[in-house]
């Protein structure tokens, strides 16, 4: 077995497999066999996130985690996943029953849409669309439209007040989402997630090619997480869904499965970007330095992916929630001018001659601005003032 | 700047994360029901009768003379007195209870039968585990119940369990001084 | 006239007919919606893959939430009490039909008479995301600029009726 046929087992599996179908049912069984390890896979990455994040989150709050059920709390998603499904589904009265019932399989439907695109490994797409990337951003933009729906339909106060603020906390961090995007799409001239992966592959010596290594695309990336948590709905920008603000925000009224499902949806847009990020920014499967090569390449998404939710909790672990205005705030006036300087700078990066200077002008170019607009934002470290009422004493 | 503030809380979070593996203060989770916490001397919940010696029936402290009964603020006890006298903790004959109840879904643990009663029978116990499958009957102590040994009231409240022991010495000792070398004088011993 | 086109095709006059008929106006965008995306299959099948992701993207992203807001901020959701249905055959339905009769005629004589050249496939030009980028930044870069100056206005503009009413004080 050389590395070469493990890392490619699963598209010699397959074809394996479609040789012995008969010929008209070929397309159908091929669509089948691509879709069905990521109905598998992703579904159980998100019971081992959840794990994971409450054992993570209670280490970092000084306790164990959930640790009874199960080797060290492990079995916890199989007693979470019996509880959800054997709950009451309770429906409000006055709902409005057709849009309640489809708002959670919007949800999941579009969370799960967003794979099709994300190269998992090498030759392991499921569809290599030429607009890939757009595609993903567009199938997001229907994560928006679910959530609106599942806060309507509830006729509830909370949740609409919920899917209001998760409405517009979405769109306004869907612009420095796309846009932190376009300088990879720009410096790597398409739009297929294949080619933007191909392009990460090579090595210069022992170091990859990843666009998290330019200054644009360092900047890009975290723009881009920044972005991605907030899309999710996750902490610090969980308002919408805060627990202990507004109840469960958009999602107060509904109970069992859908409130899984609800919860499958978010973890698996979490998923989603995440791997558009790996893909676009951190090199896809490839792997780190050229003599890992021989590590299989969906274990080096996976791992990468990996690292990518312990940085979401770890920062879910840290941060206080951000406030509405706050969080408007630094969309619509510190991501969105960076991302459009994020832009030129990557223009002038094309531009310019290899070498030192570039370096220099590039990070340059991204830090005096970052230092103005944080500025502006923490109000010129101005310290917070003893604060006075003029009527309480 | 920003993001600097940020930074430092990741790393404060990390260090938290990775010491609560290696540190046993990062992880002050005490795992009940295999660990308890411990309890300080003074905590109290729920009364029970102190008996000297070995036999419930014999060393029991209790005198039956109410005062308890009437001083509970929820009226949880229920007293019922005997026929019969027995020797009480200092040697002299006394009525004993027949029936000790307390409800324990009614006590609230305010201390006041402590406080009055005159012959140290009743004391506060520490055990909280007291969960029955039983909403009524089984949450009523009875008598056999609530009886519990003087070396138990040792184990859980040692100062007070020590200075009562010597107040009670005290009191034999001058019970028998007064009977022993005189016949008894008008007015009675103490 | 594939199955796929026939399917699509029939969902999408399926949300159209019912966005037009649902009493529900939250309903009736939801079925709008569903003919938008109809319409991105639409597009997806003639093979132009970023018109069909963009309608999905500006349309059902952005133009359906901004049509649910509207709706839901200017009027109550529920459809209106005791409004009876309009009887079978009223002058509406009348001047309605008569409009839509003489605008599929005009269509249908259109299409038609012009049978011929269509059954010779048309050198589709094979256009591409790049392609569409060049030629928006070489050959149509200014109407690109006057949409941009659009689009910059009518931000302004909401900006300006959301801003709170602030007096000259501070």
């Amino acid at each position: 077995m050389t590395p070469d046929t493990i890392d490619q087992i699963f598209v010699i599996a397959k074809h394996w497999l479609l040789s012995y179908t008969p010929a008209p049912l070929q397309p159908v069984v091929s669509a089948a066999l691509s879709v069905a390890p990521i109905l598998g896979v992703f579904p159980l990455l998100f019971a081992i996130t959840t794990v994971l994040e409450r054992k993570g989150l209670g280490r970092i709050q000084n306790r164990y985690g959930p640790n009874r059920v199960g080797p060290y709390g492990f079995s916890q998603p199989i007693a979470d996943g019996i509880k959800s499904l054997t709950k009451e589904d309770i429906v409000p009265r006055t709902a409005d029953q057709f849009v309640h019932f489809l708002a959670p399989l919007l949800l999941v439907m579009a969370a799960f849409l967003a794979y099709a695109v994300l190269p998992i490994g090498k030759n392991m797409v499921i569809t290599n669309l030429n607009a890939g990337v757009l595609f993903f951003f567009a199938v997001g933009s229907m994560v928006e439209l679910a959530v609106f729906m599942a806060g309507w339909s509830s006729r509830s106060k909370y949740s609409l007040l919920g899917a209001m603020r998760a409405v517009a906390q979405m769109i306004s961090y869907e612009v420095p989402l796309v846009l932190a995007s376009i300088v990879v799409i720009m410096a790597s001239g398409s739009l297929s997630t294949v080619a933007i992966v191909n392009q990460q592959a090579n090595y210069t010596s022992i170091w990859p090619h990843w666009f998290v290594f330019t200054p644009w695309g360092f900047v890009g990336f975290i723009l881009f997480m920044i972005a991605a948590t907030a899309e999710s709905n996750r902490s610090p920008f969980d308002l919408p869904e805060g627990e202990s603000e507004i109840i469960a925000g958009y999602y107060i009224e509904y109970s069992g499965f859908k409130f899984a499902l609800f919860f499958l949806g978010e973890y698996l847009g979490m998923f989603a970007t995440s791997g558009l990020a790996i893909t676009l920014f951190l090199g896809g499967w490839s792997a780190p330095f050229s003599f890992l090569t021989w590590v299989p390449s969906y274990v080096w998404f996976f791992a990468k992916l990996l690292a990518l939710i312990c940085v979401f909790i770890w920062v879910r672990g840290t941060l206080p929630r951000l406030r509405m205005d706050q969080l408007m705030g630094l969309a619509w006036k510190f991501m969105l001018p960076m991302t459009l300087l994020n832009i030129v700078t990557a223009g002038v990066w094309h531009f310019m001659p290899a070498g030192f200077v570039r370096w220099l002008v590039c990070t340059a170019l991204l830090a005096a601005p970052f230092a103005l607009l944080s500025r502006g934002l923490t109000q010129g470290g101005k310290k917070l003032q003893l604060r006075t009422y003029r009527f309480a004493e | 700047m920003l993001g600097v503030g940020i930074l430092k809380g990741l790393a404060e979070t990390a260090r938290n994360f990775l010491g609560s593996y290696v540190s046993k203060d990062r992880l002050t989770t005490i795992q009940f029901p295999e660990e308890r916490a411990p309890r300080i001397e003074a905590s109290r919940n729920f009364p029970f009768l102190v008996y000297d010696g070995t036999d419930p029936q014999e060393g029991l402290r209790c005198v039956s003379c109410f005062i308890c009964e009437k001083e509970c603020p929820p009226k949880c006890i229920f007293i019922e007195k005997s026929t019969d006298k027995k020797p009480d903790a200092v040697g002299k004959p006394q009525f004993y209870p027949a029936r000790f109840n307390i409800d324990v879904s009614v006590c609230m643990s305010c201390q006041i039968c402590v406080e009055v009663c005159p012959f140290d029978a009743i004391k506060m116990d520490t055990a909280f585990e007291l969960s029955a499958t039983d909403r009524f009957d089984a949450l009523l102590m009875n008598k056999q119940q609530l009886a519990k040994s003087n070396e138990y009231y040792h184990e859980i409240h040692p100062t007070e369990a020590a200075a009562v022991d010597a107040e009670l010495a005290a009191a034999r000792a001058k019970t028998a001084a007064a009977k022993a070398p005189a016949p008894p004088a008008a007015g009675g011993a103490a | 006239m594939t199955a796929f086109f026939l399917i699509v095709a029939a969902l999408t006059i399926a949300g159209t007919a019912a966005a037009m008929s649902l009493r529900n106006p939250i309903h009736c965008i939801l079925a709008l919606t569903l003919s938008l995306v109809g319409f991105a299959a639409l597009y997806l099948q003639l093979g132009a893959q970023f018109v069909g992701f963009t309608q999905v993207l500006v349309y059902v992203g952005a133009v359906a939430i901004l049509a649910v807001f509207a709706i839901m901020m200017t009027r109550s959701a529920n459809p209106p009490e005791g409004q009876s249905h309009q009887a079978a055959f009223s002058s509406s339905w009348l001047t309605g039909g008569a409009i839509a009769a003489v605008i599929f005629a005009v269509l249908a004589w259109c299409i038609l008479s012009k049978s011929t050249p269509m059954q010779t496939a048309i050198q589709q030009p094979d256009v591409s995301v790049n392609q569409i980028g060049d030629a928006l930044m070489h050959k149509f870069a200014l109407p690109l600029e006057i949409v941009g100056v659009l689009l910059t206005a009518a931000l302004i503009g909401a900006v300006i009726l959301a801003m709170p009413e602030r007096r000259k004080t501070l």
